[in-house]
């Protein structure tokens, strides 16, 4: 069935806005996706660059990084080094995602189709989200951290919440739980419970510290009781309840940044699959629009370059190449997926033989909800597409003079090569573990810190920065003992205090 | 469904007060940077903003990390001739076993680098100068201009209207488009008069004719009096307001005891000369003299950056001053300045001969003439000299200066003046 094309230039209306969003919509749903509602927010360049120095907070507390980002971006933009992305998005419910002025029409569709529909449906299904961030009260909850700092800054001193903020933005990476299941954030009960919070803080604190040591005879001879009992991973929380001299607003910022943290930690850990869902659903959108007589040619022309130029996948020996581009690789296995299900080869049918043959919206549908990018490249690269992207394994060790190829794209490497490139995703490899591991409480009250090393790799310089931050919010020494593989302790760094 | 809301006309400058929150933060490292800017900066550029550089490493935010070394595994895309098992040295530049990973971190990683506009460029040069802030606004303001009328346009506001203009573009506009239709009217009327003698009411001829003349003047009746097309507005530009014009005398020793720091306190002393004139004068000329034994007319390049040595005879730049005025500078046409920074040293019997050159001749003919010492040592002959040029002329202002903190009193009653 022809039918009219819904407009031949290349300038947006709202009007038009509304049209093209009726028939992403209708596609969409015709494809099953799950979002949330929608805010679609118009905005200029300028007011893009500020909702990018937030990394995509659309409100935020004021803090001098924030400026730093928004210089660096505004340079960039002006010296013409770099584009403004052209879609931001924000988790939250309505999904709030913003589109530029400067736009044409097709952007305007394109940003609809991948942000509104792509990233919306994948903040709302897949389980990092679901587990660690609450799309209803985000925006709320930011309000009153932006007022809750505001408020200190009057009443503590500008400078004074700028070196909390500091130390904590240092350890920011470390203000997650990984393993247990957040409570709920809102800001009604934030602002209700905070009063009783401090107090009751303040109390337990000084209940910790309360043990002095009354030395008497037989007391050295008694095992030393270890504090924590467990080693700690989340070391914003840590501080937050244990720190010895913090005030209670301190305690309170050091909460809130700790909880900015766990709201983006499950972006850090699905870039692929979270560009790669939004890619694949604004190119699969488009098209079918485009089938069914409502796109012109122009308008799909114009479309196809500016989606290839997203999903380009420079070579390694390319100087354009800076690391595997997560929308190409995302949407190569997006695409893939659908592929295995509509049309296997005995090879496909062969590595996954419950996708083969599938419903291939359904499949999809429970990669997205399932998997984090780790999981999602161990589970579903196929050997086909490692030959497609020529995939290849390079292992440099300090202990060798020589780097070694260790698998290429072929019948020996797939699931070597699938293998390390799940393990380049996984962030407990990405980032050093490193774990609170002791604090003294009846000597120097000083706080020990253990890097538990993974492949020899050390620490960086800059480790001895983030612990004089450290040590600013504990109050007291901290030491980091680096725990090698052979199980042998060392003393790395230390910051002394007090 | 999707709400669509405009944000356009919301505010856009969300990230001021982070902007500024950052230039708070690392001002120290900005305002060398704005120190640097000046010393490599003519005394007449003051109406740009900067560039400012600062090392990235002052500005990082420290994280747990990586570092080099230990083993580490990379896969990458677009092989195209390795197979399993090659052995290659590491690439050069890829230190230490950074490895696979391509090393595109590099690139802009020792300097952080942003624009500042010209208020807070200002604002940080003024700072160690100590001005109060009612002094650093009337200078950081910009031009005044005025509005003049200049023709008028085809578009503009209401209030703006020209309406004598507007009824003759109609006028003119009516006459063209009626004409044709007129004279056709007018042939027809004729015709029918004519017809009207030989023939009836009834003919056909002339109820066509009728016919005729009625459309014809619905047709005129029809062009509209006025049109948007026929409007016309006064049209104002904003010019520069006109003021006097002033010249600007700098007189620098340079014997060689004019050190580079002592140099750069007087770049400074004459600077701000600079900026209070151009905030009162349209238009400021700069006459640069330096002077050790003998006095030169100089360039600006030269004036700062090219030393010579010898003893100093201070009279002989005052000398060449007034003879420049007398030829090319009439007190009837020109505001005239004198700034001069020496660090106080003379030849003893030329002291006495300042004063009189200053005294009788160009005092007379100066607003304001300013004198900075810059020097560490005690008063030498031509600081007394100069008191007794203070006490006579009360136009002359001096000041011993070791920072420059002590700049700005210099100019305090010159502001004043200008304020009142």
């Amino acid at each position: 069935m022809a039918r009219q094309v819904l407009s031949e230039t290349s300038e947006w209306t709202f009007d038009l806005l509304n049209d093209y969003h009726r028939e992403i919509a209708r596609v969409a749903a015709h494809y099953k996706l799950d979002t949330y509602p929608n805010q679609i927010e118009v905005i200029t360049a300028e007011q893009m660059m500020d909702a990018y120095s937030y990394v995509g907070m659309p409100v935020g507390y004021t803090h001098w990084s924030f400026g730093k980002q928004f210089l660096s971006v505004e340079q960039r933009y002006r010296r013409g080094h770099m584009g403004l992305a052209y879609e931001i998005v924000i988790n939250s419910n309505p999904c709030i995602a913003y589109l530029m002025e400067e736009n044409t029409m097709m952007m305007q569709a394109l940003v609809i189709a991948h942000a509104s529909y792509g990233h919306n449906s994948f903040f709302k299904g897949n389980y990092l989200f679901r587990t660690w961030t609450d799309a209803e009260s985000i925006v709320d909850y930011l309000l009153f951290a932006r007022n809750y700092i505001a408020e200190c800054e009057q009443r503590y001193g500008a400078d004074e919440v700028e070196a909390v903020l500091d130390s904590c933005h240092a350890l920011m990476s470390y203000g997650v739980d990984r393993y247990k299941r957040p409570a709920r954030l809102s800001l009604e009960e934030e602002q209700k419970r905070r009063v009783e919070r401090e107090e009751y803080l303040q109390s337990r604190i000084n209940d910790l510290w309360r043990t002095l040591p009354i030395l008497g005879k037989g007391m050295e001879k008694q095992a030393e009781e270890h504090f924590p009992a467990e080693p700690q991973e989340n070391l914003l929380y840590f501080i937050e309840k244990n720190a010895p001299l913090l005030e209670p607003w301190q305690r309170e910022i050091v909460r809130i940044v700790r909880k900015m943290a766990q709201y983006f930690y499950p972006q850090r850990q699905t870039q692929v699959m979270n560009e790669g869902w939004a890619t694949f659903w604004h190119y699969t959108i488009l098209n079918r629009m485009y089938e069914e007589g409502l796109l012109s040619d122009g308008f799909m022309i114009e479309f196809l370059q500016s989606h290839t130029n997203v999903v380009y996948q420079p070579p390694y020996d390319s100087k354009y190449y800076s690391g595997i581009n997560p929308y190409a690789l995302g949407f190569a296995m997006m695409s893939d997926i659908r592929r295995i299900c509509e049309h296997p080869t005995e090879e496909d049918k062969q590595w996954f033989p419950d996708l083969a043959d599938s419903d291939w919206v359904k499949s999809l549908d429970f990669a997205m909800r399932n998997f984090k990018d780790e999981s999602f490249v161990a589970q579903y690269l196929s050997p086909k597409l490692i030959r497609d992207l020529k995939l290849f394994a390079v292992l440099d060790d300090e202990a060798d003079n020589q780097l070694e190829i260790s698998a290429i794209h072929d019948e020996r490497g797939y699931q070597y090569i699938r293998q390390a490139l799940a393990e380049q995703y996984n962030l407990s490899t990405r980032e050093p573990n490193i774990q609170i591991y002791n604090v003294n409480r009846r000597g120097d009250r000083s706080l020990t810190l253990r890097h538990l090393q993974n492949n020899r790799r050390p620490l960086n310089d800059d480790a001895d920065e983030v612990l004089k931050h450290l040590a600013r919010l504990w109050g007291f020494t901290v030491r980091m003992e680096t725990v090698h593989e052979d199980g042998e302790v060392e003393m790395t760094h230390e910051c002394r205090k007090g | 469904m999707a709400q669509f809301i405009d944000r356009r006309l919301n505010g856009k400058n969300k990230s001021a007060v982070n902007r500024q929150k950052f230039i708070r933060r690392f001002k120290s490292q900005i305002k060398k940077a704005v120190t640097d800017a000046m010393s490599d900066r003519s005394i007449t550029d003051l109406e740009r903003g900067e560039k400012i550089n600062i090392p990235a490493r002052d500005i990082s935010e420290p994280v747990f990390g990586h570092g080099p070394g230990g083993r580490r595994e990379g896969v990458h895309p677009g092989n195209t001739d390795f197979i399993s098992g090659d052995r290659f040295s590491r690439p050069p530049g890829g230190g230490g076993g950074r490895g696979g990973k391509a090393s595109n971190s590099g690139e802009g990683e020792d300097e952080f680098s942003f624009e500042l506009s010209r208020e807070e460029f200002l604002d940080l040069f003024f700072e160690d100068l100590e001005l109060p802030d009612l002094v650093k606004t009337q200078l950081a303001k910009q031009v005044r201009f005025k509005m003049v009328r200049a023709g008028h346009t085809s578009s503009g506001v209401p209030a703006n209207l020209n309406v004598i203009r507007s009824m003759k573009k109609s006028i003119g506009r009516r006459i063209a488009t009626q004409s044709p239709y007129r004279r056709r009217l007018r042939e027809a009327e004729e015709e029918l008069a004519r017809l009207l003698l030989s023939e009836s009411e009834t003919s056909p001829r002339v109820i066509a004719l009728r016919e005729e003349i009625a459309r014809l003047k619905a047709r005129i009746a029809a062009i509209p009096f006025i049109d948007t097309f026929d409007l016309r507005y006064n049209n104002r530009i904003k010019q520069p307001q006109p003021t006097t014009q002033a010249v600007m005398f700098c007189l620098m020793d340079v014997s060689g005891s004019m050190d580079e720091s002592k140099k750069d306190m007087a770049k400074r002393f004459f600077t701000l000369l600079y900026l209070f004139l151009t905030r009162n004068y349209e238009r400021v000329e700069l006459v640069f003299i330096r002077h050790h034994t003998i006095a030169k007319e100089v360039d600006e390049e030269e004036f700062f950056y090219s030393r010579e040595t010898g003893g100093t005879v201070v009279s002989s730049a005052l000398q060449l001053m007034y003879d420049i005025i007398k030829e090319r500078y009439s007190t009837s046409d020109w505001n005239i300045y004198g700034a001069q920074a020496s660090d106080g040293d003379n030849w003893t019997d030329d002291s006495p001969v300042c004063r009189d050159i200053l005294i009788n001749a160009i005092m007379p003919c100066v607003q304001y003439y300013a004198y900075v010492e810059i020097t560490e040592e005690s008063h030498q002959g031509l600081w007394r000299e100069y008191l007794t040029v203070k006490r006579a002329c009360p136009s002359f202002a001096m000041q011993h200066i070791t920072g420059p903190a002590d700049i700005y009193p210099v100019f305090r009653k010159l502001f004043q003046k200008k304020a009142a």
